[in-house]
């Protein structure tokens, strides 16, 4: 399996969003092909004949009655925020100025 | 009274309550004056409640000499692991992204705690978002082991462990997505269980890996773990992954096995999870406690779980890639820290830098690693895998528990280590869960108990697994083992932890 490049820890890190110094880079890269090649070993048992589990339990869906319950006051998810304004959440514009 | 009350177990300290012969406020003001006294070198709290403690413990006395019917813990001190979230106290699962943030509601588990009269006396220390086996990974520094305080106390929930060990709570609650809850409970010669995937509602934990995180008592016995868990523990309407059934009996199961009468219970040995790898004082005790077992009227056979050896490389991919996601919402726009990066940014501009800044090395790797595993053209070479390895761990375990009722192992392969010495090797640091992370690849409950102090003179954990639904066998079993060992010692292991100094 391949392994993992820095270039590729760097786009990675793109698509998750987190912000790294070149040094977190240079770190990180080392750390996670030496990580990627020891998990990579599952694919050694992983045949076609043996199905997936994504939960441990065996579960169908959940419902609940349909009826208005009470809910976490607004006030005091705002109070929490980074910023608030008029009763809503305050974020950084959205879209960049060319769009 | 009031410096014993903190050595009580938590079922003696309820009599207490109960009898008369001591307070609640008494019991809290004890615990709270320890934690004043040793937790400047612990460090297991991140955040003390003297003040709500207090008042809830003077309520509760006031409740029971109006002769009100209290739940049988009422007015026992507890502290609460910080990746529950708690109204009005401070949580942060110990990261600095979340410093400063105040929960509007609670966990179902504390609303139940709350309910039945318990004070809470602070938050306890962990390794940020509960990823990691040492507590190191936290961002508010290093809890430290009360048997060595140069050591670790075991992660992801090494302050709760740490707390319950050096006296400065009866009762604790813990996570366990990986074995958070029994590693630590193993390097600090306590008591500490995963329930059974669904026993224990998971509304109002900041979710780790929704698919394995289950929340537990963490304890200095076996009944008072039994306990805590029949109080936490049931169907919650808010947490769709909650089983819709009663829990077993589990303190009758406590007191069944405290009489010392395994006859007819078959014990397997797994042989995956032992040899090679553990340390030799882990492997002796662990031995001796099997022999305690067969001595106790126990049939001990060996099982074999070929798929195990598989169970870390699994747990590391479906692990981060759960992470990955449920991390997702730490995006600097509702909660949490918010960094604005120069020049007028984009929303996705202040995620990212949000993200730089607030979060440690470890949720970076962990989060990174999911995203990748998850990523176009390698999901099912990692992810795909994963979950079919998956299913092999849980046919191994249907496998053995057609043979034994319950499997047991040492829970960790070694002992405490020092702080720092595995810290920049992150595949040794994993390797530390390598016999607690098949039970929550399967769902499966888990226990540790103390089954004495390794060569190097610290304590060594017991694991007990059961099958789904039966966690009242773990509790039969431990208090059994626990039982006969404490015969044997005299008393309980704890009693020979060193005295930390008191200031």
């Amino acid at each position: 399996m391949s392994s993992l490049s820095r270039d590729e820890v760097a786009r990675v890190a793109g698509l998750a969003r987190i912000d790294l110094t070149p040094a977190e880079l240079d770190r990180l890269a080392g750390e996670l092909d030496v990580i990627v090649e020891s998990v990579a070993r599952v694919s050694e048992i992983a045949t076609p004949d043996v199905p997936a589990t994504s939960h441990p339990l065996p579960l169908s869906n959940v419902f609940r009655t349909d009826v208005p319950v009470a809910t976490v006051d607004r006030d005091a998810v705002l109070a929490s925020a980074p910023a608030a304004q008029d009763g809503k959440f305050l974020v950084p514009q959205i879209l960049g100025e060319d769009s | 009274m009031s410096a014993d009350l903190t050595r009580l177990s938590a079922a003696a300290l309820a009599d207490a309550l109960t009898s008369g012969e001591a307070s609640s406020v008494e019991a809290t003001q004890a615990h709270l004056d320890r934690i004043a006294a040793v937790d400047g070198a612990v460090h297991a709290f991140l955040h003390v409640s003297s003040q709500k403690a207090l008042a809830t413990a003077a309520d509760v006395d006031a409740r029971r000499s109006a002769g009100e019917e209290l739940h049988p813990l009422a007015g026992v001190p507890i502290a609460v692991k910080d990746v529950v979230v708690t109204q009005g106290l401070p949580t942060t699962a110990g990261s600095k992204i979340l410093e400063g943030w105040v929960p509007p509601y609670d966990a179902t588990l504390v609303e139940k705690i709350k309910a039945a009269g318990l004070p809470i006396l602070g938050k306890t220390n962990m390794d940020e978002f509960a990823m990691g086996s040492s507590t190191e990974h936290s961002a508010y520094g290093n809890t430290h082991n009360p048997w060595d305080l140069d050591r670790i106390p075991g992660g992801s929930g090494g302050g709760s462990a740490a707390a319950v060990a050096a006296y400065e709570a009866p009762l604790a609650i813990g996570t366990d997505t990986g074995g958070s809850i029994r590693q630590p409970a193993a390097v600090t010669g306590t008591v500490g269980v995963k329930p059974t995937y669904g026993g224990v509602s998971r509304y109002g934990l900041i979710a780790l890996a929704s698919s394995l995180d289950q929340a537990g008592p963490v304890t200095r016995t076996v009944l008072d773990s039994a306990l805590l868990h029949e109080l936490i523990g049931g169907h919650d309407p808010r947490d769709s992954t909650s089983i819709n059934e009663p829990l077993p009996d589990l303190v009758g199961a406590a007191r069944l096995g405290a009489n010392g009468d395994l006859t007819g219970v078959r014990v397997g040995v797994i042989t995956e999870l032992q040899g090679e790898g553990y340390q030799a004082g882990v492997q002796a005790r662990f031995d001796e406690s099997l022999e305690l077992l067969r001595s106790a009227g126990a049939e001990i056979v060996e099982v074999s779980c070929p798929h195990f050896t598989y169970a870390l490389a699994a747990y590391y991919l479906i692990l981060p890639a759960e992470a990955s996601s449920n991390l997702a919402k730490f995006d600097g726009m509702r909660f949490g820290l918010r960094v604005i990066p120069e020049d007028n940014p984009t929303a996705e501009r202040v995620m990212s830098a949000t993200r730089g800044q607030g979060f440690g090395d470890e949720v970076k790797r962990r989060i990174i690693l999911g995203t990748y595993a998850l990523s176009a053209g390698y999901y099912d070479a990692y992810y795909g895998s994963a979950q079919k390895v998956r299913t092999l761990i849980q046919r191994d375990f249907s496998a053995a528990f057609e043979k034994a009722d319950v499997l047991v192992s040492p829970t960790a392969p070694t002992t405490a280590f020092k702080l720092g010495e595995k810290l920049d090797d992150p595949l040794a640091m994993y390797l530390n869960d390598v016999a607690t992370i098949p039970a929550n690849l399967a769902g499966v409950p888990g226990l540790s108990l103390p089954s004495g102090l390794s060569d190097d003179g610290l304590p060594v954990g017991f694991q007990v697994l059961a099958p789904a639904k039966a966690d009242d066998r773990l509790y039969r079993v431990g208090a059994a083992l626990e039982a006969l060992l404490e015969n044997e010692w005299g008393g309980p292991l704890l009693g020979r932890a060193p005295e930390l100094e008191t200031r």
